[in-house]
């Protein structure tokens, strides 16, 4: 049972109270946009081994959605940070790059 | 024969005598007694009978990896199966019964089995029942479930109450023999915060029976000395017989309490389970004995070396007059001088090792007069029900017979594994040490918690440390090196000084001897409880099972109770030796919490009953307690399905609250809805994206009818909107989907409009709603308030704030039942106040609660839908005719990309409609229309389905919605629906709205 830490209400609690939400930093495809790339934007979600950048939401606390960087073999938490962003901040990265040295995720690295 | 001898038994109150029965024998033990020890003492060797050639099956070792000595305890509510002889304390009036025999212990049928051994080889089952395949489910299958399984389930409900205990430490130590206290002397030095659990009843393990000296002591006096002095720290919390179960991600661990089974008359809850996190933890489990694999080895009064030991030191009983002894290490030969001290014959020691000279233990062994024979082993062991007497023979030979010796007890050593389980469980990984031949934790590569950072650490036999000086100073080591990791450093302790007492090399012996032929290796026992031998892996290699996952589930090895404690590695080295390969390549199988059972019943804690799950209630609950209600449960509410009166059946009960609704006055506590607010600058932008119509073109005082669909197009709520003012809403969601859709609407919020100005709040549990619905609804609201509630002034699909019955309130004009109709909303605090008063002022007018099923009965009749009813996560708005519920004027909302997907326009795809059935009667619920001709599965092919199906009282007779390929061009055929029965319902397709077509009913 993993303990994360939620940047918006600054509380560390158990996994229980917590949600898992997906990848993170989802770019969404509206109307006008091709089958292709919408296809992709629904369906076509990263399942790395390793690094992974993922929705939560602190939905048993303060009910807020945020971002956690961890890794999926280790169980690692790199980091947390709010999810009013398109990339994850560079002291996240920078945790990252120190365990995990060459990683990449999508177009972060 | 076994008994107790006339001294001795450190851990028995020899003042005490407890009685208790065994398969309806009274028997007597002492406090202090497990009741493996007890048995033993009464000369009980046979305990049970194995599973698949109920074979006797007597005691084999001590403790927690005992995997013969499984009994039923206790009767009625009490009753408990499988539970461990070795490990269950005896107390005053226990019963217990044997598992597994029919008709008793010593005679039975099933025996025969092991005459048929020859034929239940490996993958048997497999192989044999695969054909033909009828004869699986109708011949072989139930005969095979009336032999098979293990322990009777009880017929009582559990009486006993069982809980959950939270902790929080920096350093738990989970194992409480001398490798434990000193790992946690050493980091509660330093002021960590430390909590040290034990699954037996006593400190120490085992080392006050291997005996030693430290610092120039006796080792029981060190442990006792080391037990007062952590208790008197405030900083160490200890636990006995409390079992670490299991460790999980980022320091998560779970212990498993035994407080009320060895005395059951005592107040307080049977078991307990701690739900610990430790920023640190130690491993201080300790090592099991292995035993050798020798044809016969699983006659009883064949017994680990170690095992027969505790039983004369700790419990005061001999196994038997005559001992002998099999090894291929020294370690066994500490119960020779034990026995021979204790005044026990110990004919020979056959030593499956040619030292080139002699150890301290096999010197003083020799001194004390016992006759060694090197290089040697066992042929075979000769007895049915006990052993009578062992075959010797060389060891490098093929088991010709050189000597008999009689015998009552074989105790036999094959080295000694460390207990990684808890290690292993979150991912620490092994490495297989040649020298004890034994897997023991790489602790380069321990399990990792939330920081990346190693939060497991091995101390003392747990890390392959054997001897009493290595156990002391790796624990030393361990203890500190924790509290270290855990932010805790200082307070050395130096690793107290321990007598060496140096050994020979221990060697590996996996097949005794070692060029048994096949007759032997058939008789060669791996697993005791699920039958497994050594010819089985052997056999399970040559027919390609090279995994040792593969041969671990094909043969059963170690998937019994037990979980492979003493068989596992003897196995694994079987099945390397079949494939040509050394161990470390063949691996181990997973080990996976918990260590041993855990009772369901702790699992389940307090969480039982009216605990189970929070039920949510409305302000009004008690009412509908005390008027009858018979409720259902809608996600954790419970809602009146109806309100019975006295006579009534639940049909009658919901046709008369119909039709009273429908003729004048009807009421219902509509609390459970989702409120959520939203509010800002930019919430009436947010509202567009969020629902499939538009909400911005909505005036403040009026309300809407809305759509949710997910990002895939598919519907997932619904509800009405209401525009407070000019920068706030109030939707209304389902039952159900309040949660849920606040959830849905932050996650938008946040995660992609966060540069829009609204905020959501979900108020839900702080109104009370009632609908006020019917004829009636208009003039009885006027009694009650002075606000004008005519038709002009709060017309339909408007909302006014009003007074009623002296209470704020907010009155929605909104209907789901076609009638004239007010949603009132009111603080929940005023939701009971209100209730009583509409009661009051409805007398007139008959009013009448209802409940969900009118509710939906009502609805039904109108043609509206319901969630998941009419929409199951596949169908979308076009679907269900509501299109006009869809803005063509929008450019986006979350859903309309999803909608223009080719399957999704595709014309084929079913669509609502009304279901009239043609004799009147009630379709069944899910019931599916045929076509003509069969699918590719060559099933009858279908051209609908029924969502929602209802006898309708208004109507007097059966209605139904449902899903039709084209069917709103289809009006007025008839469909064939198939019941359970074989019989066919025939149904025509109709408009869905069955009542009041124009709304002229609710539109006044």
């Amino acid at each position: 049972m993993l303990i994360l830490t939620c940047p918006c209400c600054g509380v560390t609690g158990e996994e229980t109270e917590f949600h898992g939400g997906g990848e993170a930093h989802l770019k969404r495809f509206g109307p006008g946009s091709t089958d292709e790339a919408f296809h992709d934007y629904l369906f076509s979600k990263v399942n790395p081994k390793g690094v992974h950048l993922e929705r939560w939401r602190h939905n048993n606390g303060c009910g807020k959605w945020f971002h956690a960087a961890r890794d999926t073999v280790t169980l690692e938490i790199y980091g947390t940070y709010p999810a009013q962003t398109t990339e994850p901040p560079q002291s996240v990265k920078d945790a990252i790059t120190a365990k995990r040295p060459g990683w990449s995720w999508r177009e972060f690295a | 024969m076994s008994t107790r001898l006339a001294n001795g038994g450190r851990l028995l109150d020899r003042g005490r005598k407890v009685d208790f029965t065994f398969n309806g024998k009274r028997l007597r033990g002492y406090a202090g007694d497990t009741i493996a020890s007890a048995l033993l003492a009464n000369d009980q060797m046979l305990v049970g009978r194995s599973f698949k050639y109920h074979r006797p099956r007597g005691v084999v070792a001590s403790g927690a990896e005992e995997p013969n000595g499984l009994v039923g305890m206790g009767t009625g509510a009490d009753f408990e199966p499988n539970q461990r002889v070795t490990t269950t304390e005896l107390f005053d009036g226990l019963t217990c019964t044997s598992q597994n025999h029919w008709p008793s212990l010593d005679f039975d049928v099933g025996a025969i089995n092991t005459k048929l051994a020859r034929f239940l080889f490996a993958g048997f089952y497999y192989k044999m029942f695969i054909h033909p395949r009828p004869f699986w489910k109708h011949v072989y299958e139930p005969i095979i479930r009336k032999s098979a399984g293990l322990g009777k389930a009880p017929d009582q409900r559990d009486t006993d109450t069982y809980e959950h205990f939270y902790a929080f430490c920096d350093v738990l130590v989970i194992g409480g023999g001398i490798a434990g206290l000193q790992a946690a002397r050493s980091a509660a030095a330093t002021g960590a915060k430390v909590m040290l659990i034990e699954q037996t009843a006593h400190w120490g393990g085992r080392a006050p029976v291997d005996g030693g000296t430290v610092g120039g002591q006796p080792v029981d006096k060190f442990v006792d000395d080391l037990v007062a002095e952590l208790s008197a720290m405030d900083n160490v919390t200890m636990r006995n017989r409390t079992m670490g179960a299991g460790v999980y991600d980022h320091g998560y661990a779970l212990g498993y309490e035994r407080v009320g089974d060895h005395q059951p008359a005592a107040k307080g809850p049977r078991h307990r389970l701690w739900r610990i996190r430790a920023a640190q933890i130690v491993t201080a489990t300790g090592a099991i004995e292995r035993p050798l694999s020798f044809a016969g080895n699983d006659i009883p009064g064949v017994m680990l070396a170690s095992a027969v030991r505790d039983y004369v030191v700790d419990y005061g009983v001999s196994i038997g007059d005559r001992t002998v002894v099999v090894t291929n290490n020294d370690d066994a030969y500490r119960t020779a001088i034990t026995l021979k001290k204790n005044g026990l014959d110990v004919p020979a020691i056959l030593d499956a090792r040619v030292p080139t000279q002699d150890s301290p233990l096999m010197a003083e062994a020799k001194s004390l007069g016992i006759r060694v024979l090197m290089g040697h082993g066992i042929s075979s062991v000769q007895g049915v029900k006990r052993v009578t007497g062992v075959g010797v023979c060389s060891q490098a030979g093929e088991g010709a017979v050189l000597e008999e010796i009689a015998c009552d007890v074989v105790a036999m050593s094959g080295g000694w594994s460390p207990v990684v389980h808890l290690w292993s469980h979150c991912g620490g990984k092994l490495i297989w040490d040649e020298t004890t031949a034994a897997f023991r934790p790489d602790v380069d590569k321990a399990p990792t918690g939330a920081k990346g950072e190693a939060f497991v650490t091995p101390a003392g036999a747990a890390n392959g440390a054997l001897s009493l000086g290595d156990v002391l100073s790796d624990a030393t080591t361990a203890g500190a090196s924790a509290a270290k990791a855990a932010g805790h450093s200082g307070g050395d302790v130096t690793a107290p000084e321990a007598e060496q007492i140096d050994e020979a090399p221990m060697a590996q012996v996996w097949m005794m001897p070692h060029g048994a032929g096949i007759k032997k290796r058939q008789k060669a026992w791996l697993d005791y409880q699920n039958d497994v031998k050594v010819s089985d892996i052997q056999l399970a290699a040559q027919e390609g099972y090279e995994s040792v996952e593969h041969a671990k589930r094909y043969t059963t090895l170690g998937m019994a109770t037990d979980q492979g404690k003493l068989s596992n590695i003897n196995g694994l080295a079987i099945l390397s030796d079949a494939l040509g390969q050394p161990i470390p390549q063949t691996g181990t199988t997973t080990f996976r919490p918990p260590y041993t059972p855990i009772s369901m019943a702790s699992i389940t804690g307090e969480a039982r009953d009216e605990r189970f799950m929070p039920i949510r209630q409305t302000p009004m609950y008690q009412w509908h307690v005390d008027n009858g209600a018979f409720f259902e449960p809608v996600g954790q509410w419970r809602r009146p399905y109806t309100y019975q009166k006295p006579g009534e059946s639940i049909e009658q009960s919901v046709s008369r609250e119909v039709k009273a609704t429908r003729a004048s006055l009807g009421m219902l506590d509509a609390s459970t809805l989702g409120k959520l607010v939203v509010t800002g600058k930019d919430a009436g932008k947010f509202l567009d994206m969020l629902y499939t119509n538009m909400m911005s073109t909505l005036k403040p005082g009026h309300c809407r009818y809305g759509l949710m669909c997910g990002e895939n197009g598919f519907l997932i709520d619904d509800g009405v909107v209401a525009r407070i003012d000019d920068n706030t809403f109030l939707c209304h969601t389902t039952t159900g989907g309040a949660e849920s859709i606040h959830g849905h609407m932050e996650e938008w919020l946040q995660t992609e409009w966060w540069d829009w100005e609204v905020y959501v709040a979900n108020l839900t549990e702080q109104y009370a709603q009632i609908a006020v619905v019917g004829p009636q609804a208009r003039a009885t609201l006027e009694k009650l308030t002075g606000d004008d509630i005519s038709g002009d002034a709060l017309p339909f699909m408007a909302w006014k704030d009003i007074t009623l019955a002296g209470i704020q309130a907010r009155a929605y004009r909104i209907s789901f039942s076609g009638e004239l109709s007010y949603e009132i909303a009111v603080k929940a605090s005023e939701g009971r106040a209100l209730w009583d008063a509409l009661l009051a002022a409805g007398q007139t007018a008959n009013i009448t609660p209802y409940g969900t099923e009118a509710l939906h009965i009502m609805r039904a009749e109108k043609g509206f839908i319901m969630m998941g009813d009419e929409t199951d996560g596949t169908v979308i708005p076009q679907d269900l005719g509501l299109h006009w519920a869809i803005s063509k004027k929008k450019e986006d909302y979350i859903g309309k990309r999803a909608q223009a997907r080719s399957h999704v326009t595709d014309p084929r795809r079913w669509q609502l409609v009304g279901l009239e059935t043609v004799d009147g009667g009630v379709l069944p619920d899910g019931a599916y229309a045929t076509a003509e001709g069969k699918n590719a599965n060559g099933q009858r092919e279908t051209q609908g389905r029924v969502t929602s199906t209802y006898h309708s009282p208004t109507l007097e007779r059966g209605i139904a919605m449902g899903l039709v390929l084209n069917g709103p061009d289809r009006m007025g055929e008839v469909l064939e629906f198939p019941r359970l029965d074989g019989t066919i319902m025939r149904a025509k397709i109709v408009d869905p709205v069955f009542f009041d077509k124009d709304g002229e009913k609710q539109n006044v």
